[in-house]
């Protein structure tokens, strides 16, 4: 294992977003240089139950790794001597309103931002209560990681299986499981194996890419930053050094989709017939002299140029911003999907999918609403409430009547224009969907197109989905 | 580096991490110009509103760009600033709106503060704008790393016809799903540089070549003290009595009032040496120079709630 992490001199000179710990100028230079020599950008979250110390270890990952300022450690330091605290409580420096503070929880994602000489990290940090399970599903939404936060001395709970759960759900493809307090259990290894070893189980069942198990204590900073000596029976990296290492294998052979987002036309006298389709690449690569195909609407064209305020490229692929141009002038417009020849989606106007309800307004059977997929919006009406699922379980329930906040269930969606949709894709650039209240703009759910746990549990078999009902007028 | 025919400078080198955020912004700017009928782009010359505007360009490269300017002119802006916000709009062939606190202050509907800050009195004339000249969106640059509060601001922020900003009613974003419906008399605050740094923020000025208010840089000036900053003599008020100037070496890391906006001691005369000041410094960026902030606790969480930016 040793071999695979950093030397810890290394990981724990942080130059994140005003960084300290630095003392010349040459040394901030250097850094600088390192900087840019960076493996990119690694998003993770974090998820736990109420007390187990998450706020704290979140504070103390940007502590030890000195991401945190003076002024900002002076705030937190006042405020913990005017509570008549003995100790400087590092779960202030992430408890971000007011309500929050004064309640003692945390109630919305907040988002850090760190980095090492080796990566620049976002954090999604997510409450851990259960009504709050729909900032769970947001944060770990985009996330590379998951860091699930559990208690030494009570070990894999519900909520630990929850968060699993729902991260399952998402495809995120690393878990690390921090088994916190483990100064409290006299750092037993035996307490710590065999949580680790439960978790590691349940977590492979839900067919999660890669799990890693961690005992910490974040209170004493065992582990979270630098290696504990206090724990020499574990031979592992510490948190920050996992983070910094996992490999983030990017699928590079998949075909391309482009949604539209916006249509760049000058109409000036130097570029009087310009056109170029303005987007994201969603997956894959494209390069000029690609053969692609237009969707909803079937035609088909090449790609003539790749173009950027930088000049032309030979290429782009998944999460570039670039503007393509064709090479027939086809009737085009914000929300058409430009895809590859070779596994093209079908437009269809009804599908499954898998959705999690984030409005406190209840969903119902029949709901008209708006359906956003890419850059695509259309009217679509939530036909049936076909399977409530069991988070604890994970198996199917009976159709529920109506869908409350954090409820996760299977639906059917039809809408009024057909839309090329995809089953889900970890990262949600493929296949992911919101569903909107047209009267106020609400965001009720987030769905996954298709059945995400047959997705995680090959074997089960979906019971079929009732016939559609009609409602022809919000459709037409 | 070398600048293309409509002045946009070309990439000279960015890391990785720099291109993934340049993508992103980008992906929201266009978002922005695909879901609203009138956006508008708030613009102080500060290097977060020029980069904004820089990345806009970007997005929509060879057109015109899609939005209007506007500034909320507080009345005790730095000269330098002012003059490089005309040259930006001029140079660029841009729209620009300048809401002014002093003709609020003329007209009654704002009185001035005692202590002669105009900071909280942009909230006012920023609201009335917006509803007079029906902005559906409103493009700031804000980022989270700046203070807890905006840690949890969403990217597309749904404000009241008041300008007001609920954190519980906040919508929740998911993957690159950016939701700007709104009802009528409501609008959407965007926030394209939600996720980069104040280092990246700088590193990306120095690869794209991006020219800012020269008073960034470190550069001689006569300053005084109080509330341990250094602040510039101005119509504002300043010095008062007891209120000694010094000639020192300093520049700004944050560009707003004159009466609350403070230098930082710095011999950083290029972007290079702000990047290694700035990697070596101990203190936030608002914590250095912005007084306001100093209020209290919550002080930005208030200000958020009111409809500041």
């Amino acid at each position: 294992m040793s071999t695979v992490v950093n030397d810890s001199a290394a990981v724990t000179e942080v130059v994140g977003a005003g960084a300290a710990g630095v003392d010349t100028a040459s040394e901030a230079h250097e850094l600088a240089q390192e900087l840019s020599h960076a493996r990119g950008l690694l998003r993770f979250a974090t998820a736990g139950s109420v007390d187990d110390g998450k706020s704290t270890l979140v504070g103390r990952l940007l502590h030890d790794s000195k991401s945190v300022l003076s002024d900002q450690l002076d705030a937190v330091e006042r405020t913990s001597q005017a509570r008549g605290l003995e100790t400087v409580d590092l779960s202030l420096l992430v408890d971000g309103l007011r309500a929050e503070r004064e309640q003692g929880i945390t109630i919305d994602v907040a988002y850090r931002y760190f980095a090492t000489p080796t990566r620049t990290f976002i954090l999604a940090d997510t409450p851990g209560h259960v009504q709050y399970t729909r900032n769970t599903v947001t944060g770990a939404s985009t996330a590379d990681l998951v860091v699930i936060l559990t208690d030494a001395r009570t070990g894999v709970v519900a909520q630990t299986r929850r968060h699993a759960a729902v991260a399952a759900l998402l495809g995120v493809p690393h878990l690390l499981l921090a088994v916190n307090k483990i100064d409290l259990v006299d750092y037993d290894q035996g307490v710590f194996d065999a949580i680790a070893g439960e978790f590691s189980a349940y977590a492979k069942g839900l067919g999660i890419h890669e799990i890693t198990s961690i005992p910490i204590s974040a209170l004493n900073g065992d582990n979270v930053v630098t290696r504990s000596e206090r724990i020499d029976w574990y031979d592992g990296p510490s948190v920050l050094e996992h983070l910094e290492t996992v490999d983030l294998a990017a699928d590079t052979d998949e075909a391309l989709r482009f949604p539209v987002q916006y249509v760049i036309r000058p109409r000036s006298d130097e570029l009087p017939d310009y056109r170029g389709y303005a987007g994201r690449v969603g997956a894959g690569t494209v390069r000029p002299g690609d053969e692609v195909v237009v969707l909803p609407s079937g035609r088909r064209s090449t790609v003539t140029g790749i173009d950027t305020a930088d000049g032309p490229r030979p290429s782009a692929t998944k999460g570039d911003s670039v503007t393509l141009l064709l090479s027939d002038d086809v009737d085009l417009s914000r929300g058409d999907l430009i895809a590859g020849v070779q596994d093209a989606p079908t437009p269809v106007v009804e599908f499954t999918a898998t959705v999690t309800q984030l409005a406190d307004k209840p969903l119902k059977p029949g709901a008209r609403t708006l359906l956003r997929y890419g850059a695509t919006s259309t009217r679509a009406l939530v036909t049936s409430l076909d399977h409530l699922l069991d988070i604890d379980s994970l198996t199917y329930g009976p159709a529920p009547e109506s869908l409350a906040l954090n409820d996760i269930a299977q639906v059917t969606i039809r809408t009024a224009d057909a839309v090329p949709v995809e089953a889900y894709r970890p990262g949600g650039a493929v296949g992911s969907l919101l569903i909107i209240d047209p009267a106020d703009g609400t965001t009720l759910a987030a769905g996954m197109v298709g059945d995400r746990l047959a997705a995680l549990h090959p074997e089960t078999t979906t019971p079929a989905a009732p016939a559609a009902e009609t409602e022809e007028d919000w459709l037409s | 580096m070398t600048a293309t025919a409509d002045g946009l400078a070309t990439r000279r080198v960015a890391s990785p991490h720099l291109r993934a955020l340049e993508s992103e912004s980008i992906h929201i700017l266009r978002e922005v110009a695909g879901q609203f009928d009138k956006p508008v782009i708030l613009f102080s010359a500060g290097k977060d509103s020029v980069l904004v505007l820089h990345l806009a360009r970007k997005a929509f490269h060879p057109a015109p760009l899609p939005f209007s300017l506007l500034h909320v002119d507080t009345g005790h802006n730095f000269p330098e600033v002012l003059a490089f916000r005309d040259r930006v709009v001029a140079e660029g062939g841009l729209r620009l709106a300048v809401a002014k606190v002093q003709d609020w202050i003329d007209d009654g509907r704002l009185s001035e503060r005692p202590d002669g800050t105009r900071n909280p009195l942009q909230t006012v004339p920023l609201v009335d704008t917006i509803v007079a000249e029906k902005y559906d969106a409103v493009i700031g640059g804000a980022r989270r790393d700046e203070e807890r509060a905006r840690a949890k601001e969403r990217i597309f922020s749904l404000r009241d016809a008041f300008g007001g900003w609920d954190p519980r009613k906040q919508r929740p974003e998911l993957w690159g799903l950016y939701n700007g419906k709104h009802a009528p008399g409501e609008h959407v605050r965007v926030f394209p540089l939600s996720n980069w740094t104040e280092l990246d923020v700088w590193n990306y000025i120095e690869a794209e070549g991006i020219d800012l208010p020269e008073i960034y840089y470190a550069h001689q000036r006569e300053v005084f003290s109080r509330n341990g900053m250094w602040l510039t003599p101005g119509e504002w008020g300043g010095p008062a009595k007891g209120e000694t100037l010094q000639r020192r070496w300093v520049r700004y890391r944050t560009v707003g009032d004159m009466s609350c906006t403070g230098a930082v001691d710095s011999q950083a005369t290029d972007v290079q040496a702000v990047i290694e000041e700035i990697i070596a410094t101990r203190i936030t960026e608002r914590g250095a120079t912005r007084a306001d902030d100093k209020l209290g606790e919550a002080a930005m969480e208030d200000r958020k709630r009111e409809g500041y930016f």
